[in-house]
């Protein structure tokens, strides 16, 4: 693809107030506070990547303008799509009308080993269904009953969380006072959550809240006696926020172990009950995705005195920094083990490299998406010779932005909570090679003549986590940028003349 | 028949409302007047008095055992009583639990759905205590009722809830129909207080319709579950009644839009009439008081 727009941080400047230029004055000004360009910084470069910048000029965790097309979730799918959904030995239950479960049934591509529907459930939907009756008379006791049935139909469950919906909060249910009541005759875990929809801003604050159940109704009550026999040894961890999409949590585990760490629970990917029940025993959380999970991380930190840190699994560069500053918290066995693990993967990642970078060098990206992954899959592009031209968070807050410093170059543009409107308008200016988003940016993308790849569910490959899953990504994005397809773009009558020609019948 | 006409008696909580309410259309009905009564309170007590009854099936509870409202006929939940005055409740959760203000709505399209409101003169809403929600409104909302009567009385919290249903009844005069019709005021026997209220339908931009005495033979028809056009039709009571029917049925179309005063206009008010001290008084009393305590 032929660019019409020279990158630079001159041009994304001016780029910006071009795309503001559509808006009415009030949303016009709102919105210049959620673009920038990433500017350079004093702070000492990044040990790992060198980069030191500035992204955290905007505003961010506010409010969607009414009106504008947002790709925000809302706070039930903070908590049930992304902390509770994939713990898969629980059942979730949808608390509400049926659109929300339904519309969110299967969950992210959270693989899980287990049998669906016998030991383990995350691809299957639980309601209550709500009817008219319902909202007029409460839910309690629907609720309750569905607690009974899902006792009596799944016995191998091995506890219910509850995950409000909007009318919940509104009709005031005592979905607390269900909770208690079922623990009491079934003596199972149960979790009512109120991540009601229309709080917050985002699906940010359902992460917050679904932290907070985990505190209140798994942590702060009676210690099972599991939990109690448990013994914990001293090179136990946890892997905190890595949710398993397309095996990710797999293919990080792996390398953790083959450290001589004993990986005690993983959440909430592929995770049962009692992996979030005995992590106050671990020695230290290892956390992926940050902004989902910090929360409770800084609890243990606090209640238990566990430590926590910040890792980052995707590519190469990322994945031998991570391993070694995970093994400086432990002895030296482990150090040197970190450094036979990544000497064991040296030649994957060499061939790797080989054989993609000249496929890829020099092409440029631009990503929207959630969590960590603006800024974590950042460096596994640098691998690969890739250049970010942009990037943002849909629900980030000011801290993330901070860490952002520490993967983007100045120069890059830099856009929170991007509307529809904007993030096609910029992809139609810069043309980047890639555009890494949603599944409701796929399409328009392509449109444009533009390779794309989903980065919330890895376009249902994976995993990419891992030196596993860097091979992968590797492929992936060759896959996308190099398609033959892209040759064939323009109408034949509209083609380049220098197409073989046709023989005449 | 005439064109329909929709009223609605709101006021505060124990004020009087279903009392006065089923007792004036008790006297409209002997003008002549077809009536239908919708009761929309969840305690479903707006008909006990027309139906002599404790209380009848509700349009949310028969909904509610049958599956859902769809599965409901008009007949389960119409019922006749004095004078073919007919009445239905709608009924609504125990209080504490669901949304009741979603139950009147459902209710209300039930009924305007299934017809009931063919073949009457009159359709009244009995509403409880304030408007709370929006559900609470929905007699309010276009076209539904075209004149709301307050029922009020001289106390404090009576004109407070009062105001606070005119604020209700303005947000909704524009967009759709909706007017004052007037105050009802349910005497209570406090200082100044026929006074108190035309006061206050003044400044409401309204008027007082009727001043109801106050009169035991009330007590003793309600504790018959009869109005007291049902119990002692000659009763000077019922007189009262008969002439705040009257009253209300040659206000059609008299209805205004409100004008709803601030908390600090409506002490002002209650100062005028010398029933109420200023915060500046009232705190020098206090003071005083405390410290004849303390030196006591």
């Amino acid at each position: 693809m032929a660019k019409d727009h020279a990158s630079g941080p001159d041009d994304y400047e001016s780029l910006i107030e071009e795309v503001l230029e559509a808006y009415p004055e009030k949303a016009k000004k709102r919105r210049a506070k959620h673009l920038t360009v990433s500017k350079p910084s004093e702070d000492a470069p990044d040990a790992t990547t060198g980069i030191a910048s500035k992204c955290d000029t905007q505003k961010s965790n506010i409010k969607s303008i009414p009106g504008v097309m947002t790709i925000r979730g809302c706070a039930y799918a903070g908590s049930k799509g992304v902390v509770w959904g994939p713990v898969k030995d629980m059942v979730h239950i949808s608390h509400g009308p049926v659109g929300c479960g339904q519309y969110s049934w299967s969950q992210r591509r959270n693989y899980y080993i287990g049998k669906t529907g016998i030991d383990s459930f995350v691809t299957m939907q639980f309601t209550t269904d709500f009817q008219e009756k319902d909202i007029v008379f409460g839910g309690d006791k629907k609720l309750a009953k569905t607690i009974d049935e899902i006792n009596e139909l799944f016995p191998l469950s091995n506890g219910v969380t509850i995950q409000s919906e909007c009318p919940i909060g509104l009709i005031g249910d005592d979905i607390e006072a269900v909770a208690k009541q079922k623990k009491k005759e079934s003596g199972k875990t149960m979790v009512p959550v109120r991540c009601e929809g229309f709080r917050g801003v985002s699906q940010s604050l359902g992460h917050h809240i679904a932290n907070d159940a985990v505190r209140d109704w798994v942590f702060e009550q009676d210690e099972s006696e599991a939990v109690k026999a448990y013994e914990p040894g001293p090179y136990d961890v946890n892997v905190i926020g890595d949710y398993n999409i397309g095996g990710d949590a797999w293919a990080s585990r792996i390398l953790l172990e083959e450290m001589g760490l004993n990986v005690v629970g993983n959440w909430s990917g592929d995770a049962t009950l009692a992996e979030i029940e005995r992590a106050p025993k671990a020695k230290l959380n290892l956390i992926h995705c940050y902004r989902s999970m910090n929360y409770i991380c800084r609890y243990m930190e606090e209640k238990y005195g566990i430590g926590w840190m910040e890792y980052n699994f995707f590519g190469p560069t990322q994945i031998a920094a991570s391993l070694r500053a995970i093994a400086k918290n432990f002895d030296e066995t482990i150090q040197e083990n970190a450094e036979k693990v990544i000497a064991k993967y040296q030649p994957l990642v060499d061939e790797v490299i080989a054989k993609f970078r000249p496929r890829l060098e020099g092409k440029s990206v631009m990503l929207y998406v959630g969590g960590l992954r603006p800024r974590h899959v950042v460096t596994a592009y640098d691998d690969l010779g890739m250049v970010i031209a942009g990037t943002g968070y849909e629900f980030g807050h000011n801290d993330d932005y901070k860490r952002t410093g520490h993967y983007v170059k100045d120069g890059t543009l830099i856009y929170d909570d991007v509307t529809g409107y904007e993030l096609e308008k910029f992809i139609e200016k810069i043309r980047p090679d890639l555009v890494g988003s949603g599944i409701k940016e796929k399409y328009p993308v392509q449109k444009m003549g533009i390779p794309f790849r989903q980065m919330h569910s890895w376009d249902y490959s994976g995993p990419y986590h891992g030196y596993d899953g860097f091979a992968i990504f590797a492929r992936d994005m060759d896959l996308a940028i190099n398609n033959p397809v892209w040759g064939m773009y323009d109408a034949p009558w509209d083609a380049p003349e220098t197409g073989p020609a046709i023989a005449a019948e | 028949m005439s064109e329909l006409r929709q009223i609605a008696f709101y006021g505060k909580g124990g004020i009087g409302k279903s009392t006065t309410s089923q007792n004036t259309l008790a006297a409209l009905v002997e003008m002549g007047q077809k009536i239908l009564i919708v009761g929309c309170d969840p305690k479903a007590d707006s008909t006990r008095l027309i139906l002599n009854s404790k209380a009848q099936d509700t349009v949310l509870h028969l909904a509610a055992e049958m599956g859902s409202v769809e599965d409901l006929e008009l007949e389960d939940v119409l019922k006749v009583g004095f004078k073919d005055i007919k009445c239905v409740e709608s009924g609504g959760p125990e209080p504490g639990v669901g949304c009741a203000g979603r139950g009147v709505i459902t209710s209300i399209n039930f009924l305007e759905e299934n017809g009931a409101y063919e073949d009457v003169d009159y359709v009244s809403y009995d509403v409880l205590g304030d408007v709370v929600c929006g559900g609470f409104a929905m007699p309010i909302r276009e076209n539904k009722a075209q004149e709301i009567y307050i029922v009020m009385s001289g106390e404090m919290m009576a004109l407070y809830a009062a105001n606070n249903i005119a604020k209700g009844i303005l947000k909704y005069a524009n967009s759709g129909g909706v007017r004052l019709g007037g105050l009802i005021c349910n005497e209570r026997q406090t200082d100044k207080e026929l006074e108190l209220a035309e006061a206050m339908a003044a400044k409401l931009g309204s008027k007082l319709i009727h001043f109801v005495p106050r009169d035991n033979i009330v007590q003793h028809a309600e504790l018959r579950r009869q109005t007291v056009l049902q119990y002692a039709p000659e009763s000077k009571q019922a007189m009262e009644y008969r002439e705040l029917a009257r009253k209300i049925h040659e206000n059609s179309g008299k209805g205004v839009i409100p004008t709803p005063v601030t908390m600090d206009e409506l002490e002002e008010m209650l100062m005028e009439f010398g029933i109420m001290q200023s915060e500046e008084e009232r705190e020098a009393m206090i003071a005083a008081q405390e410290s004849e305590q303390a030196a006591g």
